[in-house]
């Protein structure tokens, strides 16, 4: 069983997750992923196409370093940031 | 995923002493950063706007099921995020997301939806059956009323269909797509479908087998007729009175075909030589299949893709496209540099037909004489991508 770890969410995604920070569990990205949509439905596709890249204009930050493979492993400690390129900000705006 | 959603009264009408009766005339209202509902009176003159709906995501299409009168499809995305369909089934009050929106499969070099941009309810005896045209072109069907969807007849990975859809760079700034899904109201074997480009195609047998069906459309001059990828149907309409007679606005004119003939009839021609027959959409009568209307674009030079002279202008024809009226009263004179998507300009079943269309300006324009006069009934929306009308009484 992998560890929890925190998921930061971008703000048109917090219409699924209904916060901006949330647990997910697993060992790779993919299974991370594949973890989140279970928990909030149809947040994947909206991330990740069909061909299994991540979106043009979306960017997946693990412990603030960019990461495009979603193989990459994820550990215990490690803090995941799901952001929309060169835009978001203040959920105020 | 339903967010905020306000009902106000349409700006441009006359205040109601208190809040107008609906009779089931709805304007479904899709725009760039969001979808609105706007519901008419029995006389269709005064609206009320409910929206709102989706605030800040692109919305391709909103469509109603006629078949059941209360289910209604959002094809949705953002600049940022992927495709997917919203669907309600209470009107609008709450929506819920598709677990399977439209996908094209995972394989070698395969492609990615971007987005969902035509929707059609199916046969009426195919109750909870619909299909889905994307971009880049794609043909997909769900039977289970918009819930989930699969790829459509193996049309997607067709090779001859694959090069026929060309690639990204041949499509239209905004991507290639596929378009103008008809069913016969007959037979709900019989489809036709439109690809920008890619041509104008047909099946008879429920998807099994597909032909073009592109003689006698014009391309782009330099360029061979004859080669399906350089065809590019801008709307193609069926009349529902006459199901054997098609309408179509492409690239290069205005057309009609006439089935069992397979050999489309430039109408255009009989256009205004200083207006021509160049534009997005097309409408048809739902009873009179000699009538039916266009909004010219200026497509010159580089495509402004503007009211021809800033003066919009429906043009309509009363006998199957010998000859063409300009329908202008109460638009702009001068100065309106908008024009009007493929999918933007609606009629509904009223006596005398109701005419509505949404502008690239984000004003929503309605006229309930078939054309002869016209009045802005909303303005300051969004970009308009579709406008589509329902008869919910």
């Amino acid at each position: 069983m992998s560890a929890s770890v925190k998921v930061l969410i971008a703000s048109p995604l917090r219409s699924y997750t209904g916060a901006d920070e949330v647990q997910a569990c697993g060992d790779s990205l993919a299974a991370l992923l594949a973890d989140l949509d279970s928990r909030y439905p149809g947040i994947r596709f909206r991330m990740v196409d069909e061909q299994e890249e991540i979106r043009k204009h979306m960017r997946i930050f693990i412990n603030g370093d960019p990461v495009k493979d979603l193989s990459h492993r994820i550990r215990p400690d490690d803090e995941v940031c799901i952001v929309q390129a060169l835009s978001g900000g203040s959920a105020r705006i | 995923m339903a967010k905020a959603r306000k009902k106000t009264k349409a700006s441009g009408t006359k205040k109601p002493s208190r809040r107008p009766k609906t009779d089931g005339n709805l304007l479904l209202v899709a725009t760039r950063k969001g979808a609105w509902l706007y519901r008419g009176n029995a006389a269709r003159n005064t609206w009320r706007a409910d929206g709102p709906h989706f605030l800040g995501q692109i919305i391709n299409h909103l469509v109603l099921d006629p078949r059941d009168g209360k289910t209604l499809l959002a094809a949705a995305s953002t600049g940022h995020l992927g495709p997917t369909i919203f669907r309600s089934t209470d009107l609008g009050k709450s929506w819920q997301e598709s677990p399977r929106p439209p996908a094209f499969k995972k394989q070698e070099g395969g492609r990615s939806v971007k987005h969902t941009f035509w929707l059609t309810p199916a046969h009426a005896n195919e109750p909870g059956v619909w299909y889905a045209g994307t971009s880049p072109q794609g043909l997909f069907r769900s039977e289970d009323g918009g819930v989930t969807w699969n790829e459509f007849s193996g049309l997607n990975d067709d090779p001859q269909y694959r090069a026929w859809m060309g690639t990204e760079q041949d499509g239209t700034p905004d991507g290639p797509k596929l378009h103008s899904i008809i069913i016969d109201p007959r037979d709900p074997q019989h489809l036709y479908f439109a690809m920008s480009g890619g041509g104008v195609h047909e099946t008879r047998d429920g998807g099994a087998h597909w032909k073009p069906l592109i003689d006698g459309m014009e391309v782009v001059g330099g360029f061979d007729p004859k080669t399906v990828t350089f065809h590019d149907p801008h709307c193609v309409r069926l009349c529902p009175s006459n199901p054997d007679r098609l309408y179509q606005q492409n690239h290069c004119g205005i057309y009609r075909l006439d089935r069992p003939a397979t050999r489309w009839a430039r109408i255009g021609k009989s256009m205004p030589a200083k207006i021509g027959d160049v534009g997005f959409p097309m409408v048809v009568h739902p009873r009179n299949d000699e009538t039916a209307w266009v909004l010219p674009m200026d497509g010159q030079t580089v495509w402004p893709r503007t009211a021809i002279n800033g003066e919009p202008a429906i043009y309509g024809t009363s006998n199957g496209g010998k000859a063409w009226k300009r329908l202008d009263q109460g638009l702009p004179k001068a100065q309106a540099w908008w024009t009007v998507k493929r999918q933007a300009f609606a009629a509904d079943r009223g006596s005398p037909v109701g005419l509505y269309f949404g502008t690239t300006s984000g004003e929503l324009w309605a006229s309930r004489s078939e054309g002869k006069s016209w009045a802005c009934i909303a303005r300051h929306l969004p970009e308009i991508y579709a406008v589509e009308t329902a008869d919910i009484g």
